[in-house]
């Protein structure tokens, strides 16, 4: 069906500098045929068994690029289906780069974002939620984001999904019982009843969605962007964010929507970091500059910090760039440069009104480990892990789960309204069906078996 | 068995329809209307238009098939409405979509009354004479052999063989080879079917006892009365010509005594005991499922219902089974009411041939053999007024057919009858099929109310609904939507006298001028109320005013089935090429790449349909297929 052959580095490039490059179809064989040598030099890949691993050389163009282990696994036991053959590579991010140069300019592609996963999808080895669910272990960037995608392949959700799709369907089959033998079945004092089922179900649908939230941040990271005033040590902020734990990872164009300049891990989740250039540059100039950043970043952040320095008082420019953010999630970071500094917590809250306040040291890190415990606060990160619940990751999902939310909501409005029953039985298959969307399953004869399973009807 | 084969005669026919049940007189009527020569054969000229179960017609569902067989120009309706003695709009608590009429029949005057329409239909023949072959050549039907030995040629058969080919009635260890109440059965042609490629499975269902109406106390029972206004069943009835004297229904229930009774007899029903092989309903289940199904239940319910006025008679709904004669007098003799019950026809299991239904294309034509026609039981439904349904739908195609016309093909968001059909030719059915509302997805389009806004043009286009009846719709339809658009013009101030009016109903009060529509649509009020804010309204029927409130009052909802409406015509619209090689569909799981083949589905719908092909498959189809168009 795929007549070419596809390659990319399928783990994240960062800074350990391991990576693997995968390459899928037809000719991944002969394809790395050509770059593989043994420790021999010997080009024998192709006479190898499928799903064996073997230690060697990339050599392209006369040059020695990495050593390498490379396994070979071939159709159609792989997970494309196609011929599969991985290169791990050691040589850190530049080298990878170049060796997967190397295996397009042997005759590969550039895969597409996602398009292993597709070609497993379509080659029949696994179905939509799993196709899913791996693309986000695939797109997934932090630790916790990982763990989460790797439960959507172990089920949670789909039990979570589906405890609450057979309450939905019970309540629906009763529904429909005595729609279709108002003899048998009486439908009297049960719009209350329904009324709190419902209501329990909707809360706890909304939990779900609220998760994906969360679950987007885990994955993506957080778009923060940090403010304040020239000299108030924005650039000693950045460098205690990304020096403390020397955790930058360079941006690989495309695995996100935006332009970050850095990326910083803050406990188990990232930091975007806008614009972060301006603040080098604009640290000595002396101009309105941070007003301008501020109205920016009140359009795209998810996150705000504000750093103030706690030697300098606090001036109308301050409060003209709180006011442009503070609908914001926002973090108002004291910055104490000396212990006996002019601005203290309270004089923030009075000039702000009721806001988050960290006291810091950019100089030795302290209170870091407290602005973390807050991001995951103002994220409800905390609540996630503490209970380890599970998050939804994936957009699509998400949208069914608002759509089912939203048809629970049309349910309460019609029991509220007095509306006869049977058009609650329309928004809760909706309900029903978005849910199965999710899970993959289908409406199909679910209701009916189901009447026919729970109630006794009939002549 | 006796030689049939001296006799030579013949006889030529446009059309033959094998059966004179529910399904078998609405395929010949309208073909005969249609003005097309039809015989109709029947085993016994006296079981026209049978009803060998329930006594009534109609019902959740059945009752909207009923309207919409009558909007199509079919004879059902008009037939109840002549011979009904009780008749009641059911769910009226609930939505417009799910109010169902249903009439008590007299059976016998039932029977005999659809007999005289078919006796003086032009161009129809009944005969008595049980159907024992069916000829084809090519792959086309030629005709039919009765068992006497007369030769049928036509061009188009229509099978509505009911419950009678091959028919088994048990009753305990008393095994009978009759159709229903002791009624011949046909046996000889599923054999001739067979030969023909025409694959049949069996099916059962079953009926409760009758009993002498001397033999029961009612005064140990709830009567149950029918409606005070009656409701007709057709369009073209008159609703003052059929207000009359009703006879009422009786409810009481069964007890701990009676489960007992059946529990320990268990391994005389042929059911339990293995005896029968074919399935049965779920929806219609015997006493005897019941009690052990659902163990939990102290008491059901058993409605005793006449089984007309010419008889004393009655029906104990609820209770069929299929025990032996002694335990079912035992088990009955239980039930308050009943304790010195004289059974006059003991209740029984029926088990019969039918056809796979996916072997139909969605004009209930066979796929393998053309002008090969099936509608009814036959077909794995149950129920008359599916019966009836399918009847008129292959009668009509069967007339498209020998027109050279186009199949008339409801889909699911036109009718109930779409949704029937669609289930039957595409679900894998393993029971009895009965009409449901829970399988119609947008039933607040399909109202019973609106079935001749629906459907009437539809038969008129084809036929069999006369102009004037067209013209009435047509006027109907008109005045509906003007009073709708007069009603979301006329705009009521928030003055004093109408906030008054208000809080005297306990609605709201107004703080700006709203549409009359708008106050319509508050629950607390109606289109009666809002006359003192009404001065100029029209003089309309109340057909008329009931469709403008229910249109008025759930547009949202309406409105949310009609966009539902259009996201499935597109999946109807996208169809699959017929030579489509399902194995070239890679990534189709083995199970719906099997149920693909076997149905070979028009179109993408039909194909999300199928049991067995879930939505991951049909996506993967779908990228198949816009692949194959690049």
């Amino acid at each position: 069906m795929n007549k070419d052959t596809i390659a990319a580095v399928s783990t994240a490039l960062s800074d350990s500098g391991i990576g693997i490059i995968r390459v899928s179809g037809k000719e991944a064989i002969s394809i790395v045929d050509k770059l593989y040598v043994d420790t021999k030099g010997e080009h024998k890949l192709a006479s190898f068994p499928s799903h064996t691993i073997h230690y060697g050389f990339i050599v392209f163009e006369g040059h020695e690029l990495d050593e390498v282990m490379v396994s070979i696994m071939k159709a159609p036991s792989s997970f494309t289906k196609e011929d599969v053959v991985e290169i791990n590579c050691h040589g850190g991010v530049f080298v990878i780069k170049t060796v997967l140069d190397a295996v397009l300019k042997s005759g590969a592609r550039l895969a597409e974002p996602g398009e292993f996963t597709k070609r497993a999808f379509l080659n029949g080895r696994i179905d939509l939620s799993k196709a899913e669910a791996v693309m986000d272990v695939i797109s997934s960037e932090s630790k916790a984001g990982l763990d989460n995608s790797l439960k959507h392949l172990n089920g949670n959700l789909y039990n979570r999904i589906r405890k609450i799709r057979e309450d939905v369907l019970y309540e629906t089959a009763f529904i429909e019982s005595a729609l279709d033998d108002p003899e048998h079945f009486s439908l009297d004092d049960y719009p209350e009843k329904l009324l709190k089922k419902i209501s329990k179900l909707k809360e706890e649908t909304d939990k779900l969605y609220m998760s994906f939230k969360a679950g987007r941040i885990l994955k993506e990271g957080i778009k923060t962007v940090i403010l304040g005033k020239p000299n108030v040590g924005k650039s000693s902020l950045l460098n205690v964010l990304t020096g403390e734990e020397r955790a930058i990872v360079t941006m690989i164009p495309g695995t996100t929507r935006d332009t970050i300049e850095e990326k910083v891990r803050i406990g188990d989740v990232y930091l975007n970091l806008f614009d972060t250039a301006g603040i080098r540059e604009t640290e000595d100039i002396v101009e309105n500059i941070g007003v301008k950043r501020a109205r920016e970043a009140a359009q795209s952040a998810d996150l705000i910090l504000f750093l103030i320095d706690s030697s300098l008082s606090i001036e109308k420019e301050d409060i003209e760039i709180y006011e442009y953010v503070k609908n914001k999630n926002i973090i108002v970071l004291l910055n104490k440069t000396d212990v006996d500094g002019v601005v203290s917590r309270d004089d923030i809250i009075s000039s702000f009104g009721e806001c988050d306040v960290i006291e810091i040291s950019c100089a030795t890190g302290a209170g870091i480990d407290i602005l973390t415990k807050k991001i995951n606060e103002k994220f409800y990160l905390g609540n996630l892990k503490a209970d380890n619940e599970l998050v939804i990751t994936n957009l699509r999902q998400a949208e069914e789960l608002r759509s089912t939310s939203s048809s629970f909501e049309n349910v309460i409005n019609s029991i509220n309204n007095g509306l006869p029953e049977d058009f609650y039985s329309i928004d809760l298959m909706n309900a029903y069906s978005s849910l199965g969307k999710i899970i993959g399953e289908d409406v199909d004869e679910d209701l009916v078996n189901e009447i026919f399973m729970k109630f006794c009807m009939g002549k | 068995m006796s030689d049939i084969s001296k006799n030579q005669w013949t006889e030529t026919v446009d059309v033959c329809v094998v059966g004179a049940g529910h399904a078998g007189c609405e395929a010949a009527l309208a073909c005969a209307r249609l003005n097309f020569d039809t015989v109709i054969f029947t085993v016994s000229i006296d079981s026209i238009a049978l009803m060998p179960c329930n006594p009534n017609v109609g019902g959740s569902s059945k009752g909207h098939l009923v309207r919409e067989v009558d909007a199509l120009g079919g004879e059902m309706g008009k037939n109840i409405d002549k011979t009904f003695i009780q008749s009641k709009m059911l769910n009226m608590s609930k939505g417009p979509a799910v109010h169902s009429l249903r009439a008590q029949a007299d059976k016998s005057e039932y029977s005999r009354s659809m007999r005289r329409v078919l006796e003086n239909t032009d161009h129809l023949t009944v005969k008595q004479a049980e159907i024992v072959k069916l000829l084809t050549e090519n792959g086309k039907v030629t005709g039919v052999v009765t068992n006497t030995g007369t030769t049928y040629f036509c061009k188009a058969v229509i099978l509505c063989t009911g419950t009678y080919l091959k028919a088994r009635c048990l009753c305990g260890e008393s095994i009978t080879y009759t159709g229903p109440s002791g009624l011949q059965a046909a046996n000889s042609l599923s054999a001739s079917l067979i030969e023909n490629g025409v694959k049949l499975r069996r099916f059962k269902t079953g009926t409760p006892a009758r009993m002498d109406k001397r033999s029961i106390d009612f005064s140990k029972m709830t009567e149950q009365f029918g409606d005070e206004r009656i409701v007709p069943f057709s369009f073209s009835t008159d609703p003052d010509s059929i207000q009359k004297e009703q006879v009422s229904c009786w409810l009481t229930y069964t007890n701990e005594e009676t489960h007992k009774i059946i529990r320990a007899n268990l391994d005389r029903s042929p059911i339990y005991a293995g005896v029968i092989e074919g399935t049965g309903p779920r929806y219609c289940p015997s006493i005897e499922d019941k009690v052990v199904k659902f163990s939990d239940k102290d008491r059901h319910q058993v409605f005793i219902e006449p089984e007309g006025l010419y008889t004393n008679e009655m029906y104990i709904g609820g209770m069929s089974s299929s025990l032996p004669e002694d335990v079912q007098l035992k088990m009955y003799r239980t039930v308050p009411g009943l304790e010195n019950c004289k059974i006059v026809r003991n209740a029984y299991a029926i088990e019969y041939d039918c056809l796979e239904p996916n072997q139909l294309l969605p004009s209930l034509e066979s796929k393998i053999i053309k002008g090969l026609f099936c509608a009814g039981q036959f077909n794995g439904s149950s129920g008359y007024e599916e019966a009836a349904a399918q009847g008129i739908m292959a009668g009509i195609n069967a007339a498209q057919f020998l027109r050279g016309e186009e199949p008339l093909i409801l889909d699911r968001s036109e009718a109930y009858i779409g949704v029937l059909i669609d289930d039957l030719v595409t679900k894998d059915n393993r029971e009895p099929y009965r009409m449901m509302t829970s399988r119609a997805e947008y039933r607040l389009l399909l109202r019973q109310d609106n079935a001749d806004l629906r459907l009437r043009e539809k038969g008129h286009k084809i036929g069999l609904v006369s102009d004037e009846e067209m013209k009435i719709t047509l006027y109907k339809a008109e005045e509906i939507s003007k009073e709708i658009n007069r009603l979301k013009g006329v705009i009521v101030g928030a003055n004093r006298r109408v906030c008054e009016f208000l809080n005297e109903h306990g609605s709201n009060e107004l703080h700006t001028g709203v549409s009359l529509a708008e106050l319509l649509c508050r629950p607390e009020l109606d289109y009666e109320m809002l006359a003192p804010l009404d001065p100029n309204r029209p003089v309309l029927s109340k057909d008329v005013i009931e469709q403008v409130v229910i249109n008025i009052k759930y547009e949202g909802y309406i409105e949310r089935q009609l966009q539902q409406v259009h996201k499935f015509k597109k999946t109807e619209k996208k169809l699959i090429p017929a030579d489509i090689d399902y194995d070239d569909v890679k990534s189709l799981r083995i199970e719906a790449r099997q149920k693909l083949k076997e149905f070979r589905p028009l179109n993408v719908g039909q194909a999300s349909r199928l049991s067995g092909v879930t939505p991951a498959d049909v996506s993967v189809l779908l990228i198949y297929l816009s692949q194959k168009k690049d």
